[in-house]
């Protein structure tokens, strides 16, 4: 019966996995379209301020649609999308892609993403370098007491491998942003599907270790200052942190849009630096740029 | 009027004859459904590398064995637990309690039954786990053996509630002979009512194992889904990840059509097998017990 239901379940899943139908056409000449696309990262924040938008001027319909980074830059160039949404500069052979094609991509930050590394307050430890999370991670460092803590085994905790957050973590920590490192997780790691499930057992775990986007941490949990080579600075993520890149583990949220932005779209965009829709910013746990 | 008679019985019996075949074609579209989104998998990907010990997906390693071996120990630990807590339950309820606290206890165990899974995940997150974790000495509470607990809990009820149904349904003759032999109380349940009720008790044993098995939610709350092969007993204490945990979790981010979305169903497909596999034991078991019951009696 439960299998029954499960595969039911995974059939109607598959089902609506498809291509969604973009059929929201109101016929009003006055209606004006702006297409969004990009970064998976970025595509609830985008689809949070486009509702939001929308409900303050109706007459403004915003389309947003995730696929990735490359999907997005890809859409731009190809002059199907007015938004690009990416979690990453543009490469140069993009720009150059872009400029043959009479395209020409203009750059906004619009919010940051910085993840904290959390660990129990009971735990003594307070400050890691990133080499040092690394090991932790690929499972080189397996007892507390090799970084200075006490003789306690680590307990790894992770998102589940399709968040965002999680290939940010692997590429940006584990692999420390070398892109020929082969380092995985180890395997004991425990991959949990939810923020809430990773901030509960840390809170309760002596043992554990987490990472989280650094606006879910909450108080009564101990974040880890960081130190991007030994003998560095450590330092704890803040607003002020991130947005002065001191602290190691964050990066830049990008829009791109094709030349100077104008009219509407050029409202819109000034509309996401505003207090209003950076306020949005922080309660997705992203960073507000200002 | 015996012509309107005729009609409507000819409708009802034809409804009715739809409806159960209805059934069979349901679960042989599902596996068909299953097959041509799995099969493929094969092509993509080597057997090898299938049956492999790394579960990494993004990165393409695709190897199985951590999952299947997760759902197969937290399984085996739920139905221990189960078997023995929902026949004991049962046969008190049935054979032992008396009538005003069976009408009691059996509702009370039926909507215990109807507790959504997600609320037991919670209840193993933050009561159980740390619980375990403190009581056992292990490095966490998030292992194979909390899913366990929760998926017994789980399962109970329904054995309960078919197992006392079988128990119900053995003839109080049966009971009456047994006494008038001077078999005492215990001897004529483990004797004679079981034994008597023996498919009942079966089936009830493979719905809950079924139940067991399929369960997502709250396993994917509390083992921790670290794919790390289970072999050995002391696995039962370390976190697990299993097979329906893995589909409900990396369901919803896949690309339609990609190698991991066909692993996935492939997953799927195995779930599948193993409980039918299950299902078709059980039942030739009691298939081959009737016979050997007719024959004595004959």
């Amino acid at each position: 019966m439960i299998l029954f239901v499960l595969a039911v379940f995974m059939f109607v899943f598959a089902t609506s996995c498809g291509p969604a139908s973009s059929a929201n056409a109101a016929s009003d000449s006055t209606t004006a379209y702006i297409e969004n696309k990009g970064s998976d990262t970025i595509v609830n924040l985008a689809l949070a301020w486009a509702e939001k938008y929308q409900e303050e001027h109706p007459n403004v319909r915003i389309s947003v649609t995730g696929g990735g980074s490359g999907t997005g830059i890809a859409s731009l160039i190809n002059g199907t999308v007015d938004i690009a949404n990416a979690s990453r500069q543009i490469k140069q052979e993009e720009i150059d892609q872009a400029k043959s094609n009479g395209v020409d991509p203009v750059e906004h930050v619009i919010a940051r993403d910085a993840i904290a590394v959390i660990v129990n307050p009971e735990n003594p430890v307070s400050q890691l370098t990133l080499k040092q999370i690394s090991d932790i991670y690929s499972g080189r460092i397996n007892n507390w007491m090799e970084v200075g803590g006490e003789d306690r085994p680590i307990v790894r905790l992770s998102r589940e491998t399709n968040s965002g957050t999680h290939v940010y973590f692997l590429e940006t920590v584990l692999r420390l942003n070398n892109k020929e490192d082969k380092t995985l997780f180890s395997m004991d790691t425990l991959l949990l599907p939810s923020s809430e499930g990773i901030i509960a057992e840390v809170r309760q775990n002596p043992n554990a270790i987490g990472y989280d986007g650094l606006g879910y941490v909450p108080d009564d949990l101990k974040m880890i200052a960081i130190a991007t080579e030994a003998g560095g600075a450590y330092v704890l993520p803040s607003i002020a942190t991130v947005n002065d890149k001191s602290y190691p583990i964050a990066r830049d949220l990008y829009m791109y849009t094709n030349g100077e932005p104008e009219g509407l779209l050029k409202e819109y965009l000034d509309w996401i630096l505003s207090t209003e829709a950076q306020q949005i910013v922080a309660d997705l746990g992203f960073v507000p740029v200002n | 009027m015996e012509k309107s008679l005729n009609w409507r019985e000819f409708i009802i019996t034809r409804l009715i004859k739809a409806s159960g075949y209805s059934a069979i074609i349901f679960v042989a579209l599902i596996f068909v459904f299953l097959l041509r989104e799995g099969l493929p998998t094969l092509g993509e990907v080597e057997l090898k590398s299938l049956l492999s010990i790394r579960w990494y997906p993004i990165e393409d390693y695709f190897g199985i064995l951590p999952l299947i071996t997760g759902s197969l120990i937290v399984t085996l630990g739920a139905a221990l637990i189960a078997v023995p807590f929902g026949i004991g339950t049962a046969v008190y309820i049935s054979e032992i309690a008396p009538r005003w606290m069976r009408e009691i206890l059996k509702p009370l165990v039926e909507l215990l039954g109807g507790l959504p899974s997600v609320v037991l995940g919670f209840l193993g997150i933050l009561v159980l786990s740390p619980y375990i974790r403190i009581l056992l000495d292990l490095p966490t509470g998030l292992t194979a053996l909390t899913g366990s607990l929760l998926l017994g809990g789980i399962a109970v009820p329904t054995v309960v509630s078919v197992a006392e149904d079988a128990l119900d349904a053995v003839p109080r003759a049966y009971r009456e002979g047994a006494w008038a032999l001077g078999a005492t109380r215990w001897q004529t349940i483990w004797r004679v009512t079981l034994p008597a009720a023996r498919s009942g008790v079966l089936t009830a044993v493979m719905l809950g194992v079924g139940r067991a098995i399929g369960e997502t939610m709250t396993v994917m709350m509390v083992t921790g889904n670290a794919p790390v092969l289970a072999l050995k007993l002391g696995s039962l204490f370390s976190p697990v990840r299993t097979m329906t945990a893995t589909i409900a979790a990396e369901m919803g981010e896949v690309a339609n059509g990609s190698t991991h979305y066909h692993v996935l169903f492939f997953i799927g497909m195995v779930l599948f097998l193993i409980s039918l596999g299950v299902n078709i034991a059980a039942s030739s078991v009691v298939f081959r017990a009737k016979k050997r019951a007719e024959r004595i009696l004959s």
